[in-house]
């Protein structure tokens, strides 16, 4: 289970996150929605030990990881994958050498193992005979696609996804909402995702958090978020113009 | 007036600020290199990028160097003593060795390497590849700097006795068919002149050029904020501030080397 406890944090004068609590059960996929920069993906980087809070724990299996060490860092780091809003895959690097990164550094398996495990994850994801590829001869859904396959490489227990489907057509996304839903029912792994496309967070989610300034305000299955009474989370959904959330700032 | 004293604070404060960094960025790269696993592989792949792929560019400047340094001296020579050409090779050879071609190479490769660091860095930190390194437990400073850097010390040397080589063979060129200098004469100059440890302070100073190139480059593209534009930026100050380090510590090498 990931517990976050009173997590806060500031750029500047900038509170991006402000005394957030929320607990992510295991083996459940919770979606955090909420407007583009209120800090959902910055919530990531802390779950995964790249940002450090200025107050605030997180507990992943009752251990707090924000007093964790680089090496204890990435000992955690190696339990998760992660997909980027940009895929940011390494453009330097083929699709077989990018989804192979951490299995040739951390794992004893010979070349042809490796070559196995791209080849298996790709398939997961629905591609095949891109491993020789660079990521600029990539469309952005094979991009996220490949991505997804990086992240699954070393069959993590948790996976976080930043905002899966923005960026792609609306046939694709719909492509990377079934592959999550996929990926939970045949690999059984927590999800975390952020997004503010409120069709991928229904159909994904076991259950949603709407993050604004900084807190969750709100949580709940599908079915309660679509009948909420709080007008911002109301507003948010239905996607008005009008309502309490200001829309400049 | 408290405005200019605000702004030379911030400009004093910042300089120091971009120097401490730096020296942290140098000092955990030396960290990280003997860290496990090895990055060998990655390293090669710099070394190319650093060593192989500038070779013409090492080559077309230093010939011209070596050439426009004999044609210049050796016409300043023989205008007041005729004959006094024959120096030419013990002239050339001192200059080229001891402060040309390692501060020359140094400059090209801050402008072909240290751009091309900075940016390749800066993009990647743009692009949220940096934060996927961490997210697959791999330090960017082992997998990006430590090459990089290795790459840069071990090269510019390399490239730099290169230099020297084909800088005084123009030299040589320009003697022979300018000023009728023979090839014995000029050869002779040379073993007059110059010795053995000429050569090595030339390239132990280029040590210090590579590390300041590299953690330069480095340091910009970690630092690299705000997208293309940013990567711009990063990119034309790592070549400006290298350049700049670079000659100050040649300076400070030179006067303590001789």
């Amino acid at each position: 289970m990931i517990e976050i406890k009173n997590l806060t944090k500031s750029f500047g004068n900038h509170k991006v996150i402000d005394n957030l609590n929320l607990k992510i059960y295991d083996k459940e996929t919770v979606v955090i929605i909420g407007r583009s920069g209120c800090g959902k993906s910055v919530l990531l980087k802390h779950i995964i030990g790249i940002l450090k809070p200025d107050k605030g724990s997180i507990y992943i299996n009752g251990e707090d990881i924000t007093k964790y060490d680089e090496k204890k860092l990435n000992e955690l780091r190696k339990k998760f994958g992660m997909l980027f809003q940009g895929a940011a895959l390494f453009d330097s690097l083929t699709v077989e050498e990018n989804v192979a990164f951490a299995l040739s550094r951390f794992t004893n398996l010979s070349k042809d193992e490796i070559k196995a495990r791209v080849k298996e994850k790709l398939a997961l994801v629905g591609l095949k005979d891109v491993e020789n590829l660079k990521p600029a001869e990539l469309s952005g859904g094979m991009k996220k696609r490949v991505g997804l396959a990086r992240a699954l490489a070393m069959n993590p227990e948790i996976i976080l996804y930043d905002e899966p489907t923005t960026g792609l057509d609306p046939i694709m996304a719909d492509v990377i909402n079934d592959l999550i839903i996929d990926l939970k029912k045949k690999i059984n792994v927590t999800g975390i995702a952020v997004t503010h496309d409120m069709k991928s967070a229904y159909k994904i989610a076991d259950r949603i958090a709407m993050m604004f300034n900084g807190k969750i305000i709100e949580e709940g299955t599908p079915e309660e978020i679509q009948k909420t009474k709080n007008p911002i989370v109301k507003q948010f959904i239905s996607g008005d113009a009008k309502g309490p959330i200001p829309v400049i700032g | 007036m408290v405005k200019i004293f605000e702004t030379i604070g911030n400009s004093v404060l910042k300089f120091f600020t971009e120097a401490g960094k730096i020296s942290i960025l140098f000092v955990k790269i030396f960290y990280w290199m003997f860290k496990k696993p090895s990055e060998w592989k990655n390293i090669i792949r710099q070394m190319v990028i650093v060593g192989v792929n500038s070779f013409v560019v090492i080559t077309i400047t230093s010939l011209s160097t070596g050439m426009v340094l004999a044609l210049q001296t050796g016409s300043a020579l023989e205008r007041k003593i005729s004959g006094s050409a024959l120096f030419l090779g013990g002239i050339v050879s001192l200059s080229l060795v001891r402060e040309l071609a390692p501060v020359l190479a140094g400059i090209i490769i801050a402008g072909r390497i240290g751009s091309a660091i900075a940016a390749e860095i800066g993009t990647m930190n743009v692009t949220e590849q940096i934060d996927a390194l961490y997210t697959m437990a791999t330090s960017p400073i082992k997998y990006l700097a430590v090459p990089r850097f290795l790459s840069c010390v071990i090269m510019l040397p390399v490239l730099t006795i290169y230099s020297n080589l084909i800088g005084i063979l123009g030299g040589l060129f320009i003697s022979m068919n300018i000023f009728g200098v023979s090839a014995n004469t000029f050869i002779e100059g040379i073993n007059f002149y110059l010795s053995v440890d000429d050569i090595f302070k030339g390239l132990f100073k280029t040590l210090f050029f590579g590390a300041i190139i590299a953690t330069v480059g480095c340091y910009k593209g970690f630092e690299t904020v705000g997208g293309a534009e940013g990567v711009g930026k990063s990119t034309t100050s790592s070549v400006v501030i290298s350049s700049m380090l670079i000659l100050v510590a040649d300076y400070i090498l030179t006067a303590f080397l001789w």
